[in-house]
């Protein structure tokens, strides 16, 4: 699938990338910037991680150990922080980068230079944020939520904050503008809406609730900083405001954007399901509008957040009917994954493993997001390691196990080199036992009342939380199985065995390139058939 | 690269080569941020991050649209680049439109939830035992009456006058529009100068406003829920003027350079798009700042 020999006396211009650093620092290429995001997140997976170590090994066992109260509070705000800001959404936006154009034949992005923008903003933005952790005051600690009165206690690090939340919007509004345009601009002939990949049509719509979101969260946090600094009095009850007004600022925003961290991953389980199951997807159509469906619902939930903040009764109605609507679409699509597998050719590949341990503890980290959904029970639930399990369940193995999946399943056509299945195996199983080790625990601790952010804790605890905290430990670990065999496809020797179509299951226009893909393809549109693959091969300049 | 046209005659979509702008660009904003944090903490950076990040910011944003322009006048735009700008322009200024809507949320909360709970109604009049006897109104400056005695700027003096002026623009910029597209120039250029004689006005309005509001009336940021959401909706809406207005010039002084087609001239329409926008804001602000 080599473009360039395609066009008789086609004059390139571009000779390919520049040469050492600057080729990474002034890239507009798609494929390249998706690798940036992606190391990016994965440096940021690390430094998160060890902040939830620091905060593991501080709850192995009751009393104070390792770090004092204050800075405990700073690992648990900037873990969120970097995981959120800093892992999942780069490493999905990254995604997005690669596959996107290759999935809808289009050249690259429609915006290259504001996507090389929109990459060069994180790591600088994160410098700014990781900054505070050296600053006197110390590190933010008020929770990621940075919820008012309590965060305007920070001390030097607060306007770093903002501005780190400030730069951390505009790039990822940036990322979704491009992703939008491209999506709905730059299709090829023959791609229409209904025939895209659910990658696609995931992404498409977790793009819309960014640029709907995002600038909420700025102009929340931009109440903050007035507050602080300039004698506005949006969350002061003395001059007619109300700390609970950035409360639903932030979770109008907030809601929408745990949708952001997951509907990717619906789509990418939805393209590696079919691919192991050897089936067309079940339901393809009420896939999208089922995505649809949870995008809209995200802007009228948020409140559930808050039902502990004394709302009125009419409210917290409101938003527990509504937040278990949400049920609904999401059930269908547990409904057609499952549908799909059914009386298909199954095998057992890495992705499909760790898709397969997507939907199961996803759903379980849905059926307990179902709970906390039931007003009257979330007063007992609300602020306790009962909500730190639920959110992990729909976190680490739903949106970070589909993230792995998506690069076992995709990185062959990356680099042209096979992982070791093996490896990636075992990866899976210590990854999926741990995972569960650490967090399934958490529910009986949140039930029995243990509080979050709390850095100490009552002797009957001990157990759950030590059983925990190994989980943990043993999760971080295992993680090195997956950077080694990641790196042995980046670097490793390439034997020149893997297809075009890297398996036999897959479909669409990526797995009609070559392995590892051309650094520019499509650079002329492919028609697209029926099938969502090309319709002539000599169209699409099938190499020689 | 260029865009020799492939088999099917139709040209190729315009993807640019390297470029180190946004990277600067970042650089930039990032000194100007150290140098806000600085004043804003007592670092005692002084002015130097502010000069340094804010100018060359500004030096490259110039330098990216200018290669931006060039490459637009070159013709190396196709029609599918040009739905790519439109759209991005669009999907932008819905970015903008939440930013406001995060202000105007506020209000709404501080005025129809914060204040009358604090006047005693909602969850059993809680909120009111912290301020007993308080009773809600608006304008407020809360309960413990923050900044002082104040007064409100009225609508139908200065804020009336501003309407005029920028609902005024929203209509020389179309007789602008028109006249590109039916090649006139020069009459053009003038309706353009007109609207951003418009902009400047008007700003020159909302700076007496504001000087007559902190001297005069003692209306300040510092007074309660009224003065913070008064000064922040009004002085973001005041930001985007002004960058509005610029784009206005910028516009302006390319079609002076003979850039844009009657045909074709996105960068026109899309500064025009954001100047309505940035209209359509202030009627929002009007209406719910200032009249109700």
């Amino acid at each position: 699938m080599a473009h360039a020999h395609a066009h008789e006396g086609h004059d390139h211009d571009h000779h390919g990338p520049d040469k050492g650093i600057m080729r990474w620092i002034k890239t507009t290429n798609h494929k390249d910037l998706g690798t940036l995001y992606l190391c990016f997140a994965f440096i940021m997976f690390f430094i998160g991680g060890l902040m939830s170590l620091v905060i593991r090994a501080e709850l192995f066992q009751p009393g104070l150990q390792f770090v004092d109260p204050e800075f405990f509070n700073s690992m648990t705000t900037m873990h969120a922080l970097v995981m959120i800001f800093g892992g999942v959404m780069p490493a999905f936006t990254g995604l997005a980068n690669w596959m996107v154009p290759m999935m809808i034949g289009a050249g690259d992005l429609a915006l290259p230079r504001v996507n090389n923008w929109g990459f060069w903003i994180l790591p600088f933005g994160f410098a700014m944020l990781l900054s505070t952790l050296f600053m006197p005051g110390g590190a933010p600690a008020g929770g990621w939520t940075m919820y008012p009165p309590l965060v305007l206690q920070t001390g030097n690090a607060f306007p770093m904050l903002i501005f780190a939340v400030h730069l951390l919007g505009i790039s990822s509004i940036t990322g979704a503008i491009n992703v939008v345009v491209t999506i709905l601009n730059m299709r090829a002939p023959g791609m229409t809406l209904l025939k895209m990949p659910l990658f696609v049509w995931t992404w498409l719509i977790t793009a819309y609730l960014l640029i709907a979101t995002m600038p909420v969260l700025a102009g929340a946090v931009t109440m903050l900083l007035t507050d602080k600094y300039f004698g506005t009095s949006f969350f002061t009850a003395s001059g007619g405001g109300d700390p609970v007004l950035f409360q639903h600022i932030f979770w109008f925003f907030g809601h929408p954007e745990v949708y952001i961290l997951i509907l990717p991953a619906f789509g990418i389980v939805s393209t590696i399901i079919p691919t192991f199951a050897r089936k067309p997807l079940f339901g393809y159509a009420s896939m999208v509008y089922a995505t649809a469906s949870i995008g809209f619902l995200s802007f009228i939930v948020w409140a559930h957040h808050m039902f502990t903040v004394g709302m009125p009764l009419a409210a917290e109605l409101f938003f527990m009917f509504s937040t278990m609507l949400i049920a609904v679409p999401t059930g269908v699509k547990v409904f057609n994954w499952v549908a799909t597998m059914w009386r298909g050719s199954m095998t057992f590949e890495t992705p499909m493993l760790f898709a397969l341990g997507f939907v199961f503890l996803f759903t379980l980290g849905g059926f307990s997001g179902l709970m906390l959904a039931v007003t009257p029970v979330d007063f007992q639930y609300h602020d306790t390691y009962f909500v730190v399990a639920h959110f992990h369940y729909v976190l680490v193995p739903g949106a970070v196990f589909s993230i792995i999946a998506a690069i076992y399943y995709w990185i062959p056509k990356w680099t042209g080199r096979m992982y070791n299945e093996k490896l990636g195996k075992l990866h899976f199983w210590l990854s999926a036992i741990f995972i569960n080790l650490t967090f399934f625990p958490q529910h009986f601790l949140g039930l029995a009342g243990m509080q979050r952010r709390v850095p100490d804790y009552n002797v009957m605890f001990t157990d759950f939380n030590v059983v925990s905290s190994i989980g943990a430990f043993a999760f971080f670990i295992s993680q090195f199985i997956f950077i080694g065999n990641m790196l042995s496809c980046m670097f490793g020797k390439r034997d020149g065995k893997v297809p075009e179509r890297v398996w036999e299951g897959a479909h669409g226009l990526e797995w009609t390139v070559a392995s590892p893909a051309p650094y520019h393809t499509f650079e002329d549109p492919p028609l697209v058939g029926d099938n969502g693959e090309p319709v002539a091969a000599g169209q699409t300049a099938k190499a020689h | 690269m260029s865009s020799p046209a492939p088999a099917n005659g139709q040209q190729r979509y315009f993807v640019p080569d390297p470029s180190a702008w946004p990277f600067m660009l970042t650089a930039g904003l990032v000194t100007l941020i150290i140098g806000v944090w600085s004043s804003l903490e007592d670092k005692n950076l002084g002015p130097l991050p502010y000069y340094l990040g804010g100018g060359f910011a500004a030096f490259v944003i110039f330098r990216w649209f200018r290669g931006i322009a060039l490459e637009s006048e070159g013709g190396k735009y196709s029609k599918q680049v040009d739905m790519t700008y439109r759209m991005g322009m669009a999907w932008f200024i819905f970015s903008e439109v939440m930013f406001f809507g995060a202000f105007f949320g506020a209000l709404y909360y501080a005025r129809e939830v914060a204040l009358p709970w604090l006047g005693g109604e909602g969850a059993k009049g809680v909120a009111n035992l912290l301020w007993t006897g308080f009773e809600a109104s608006w304008p407020s400056n809360g309960p413990a009456n923050l900044g002082g005695y104040y007064e409100t700027v009225s609508a139908w003096g200065l804020p009336f006058i501003n309407t005029c002026l920028l609902l005024s623009s929203g209509v020389t910029i179309t007789f602008a529009h028109h006249a590109l597209k039916d090649n006139k120039r020069l009459a053009c250029i003038l309706w353009m100068w007109a609207t951003v004689a418009f902009g400047v006005v008007f700003l020159y309005c909302q700076a007496v406003e504001y000087i007559h509001a902190y001297h005069a009336l003692n209306l300040t940021l510092h007074s309660g829920v009224y003065g913070s959401t008064f000064f922040m909706l009004t002085g973001f809406h005041g930001m985007h003027v002004t960058l509005g207005t610029l784009m206005l010039t910028v516009i302006t002084i390319r079609l002076m350079l003979g850039h844009f087609k009657p045909d074709s001239h996105f960068g026109f329409e899309g500064v025009a798009w954001y100047w309505h926008f940035v209209d359509v804001v202030w009627i929002g602000l009007f209406v719910f700042v200032y009249v109700l």
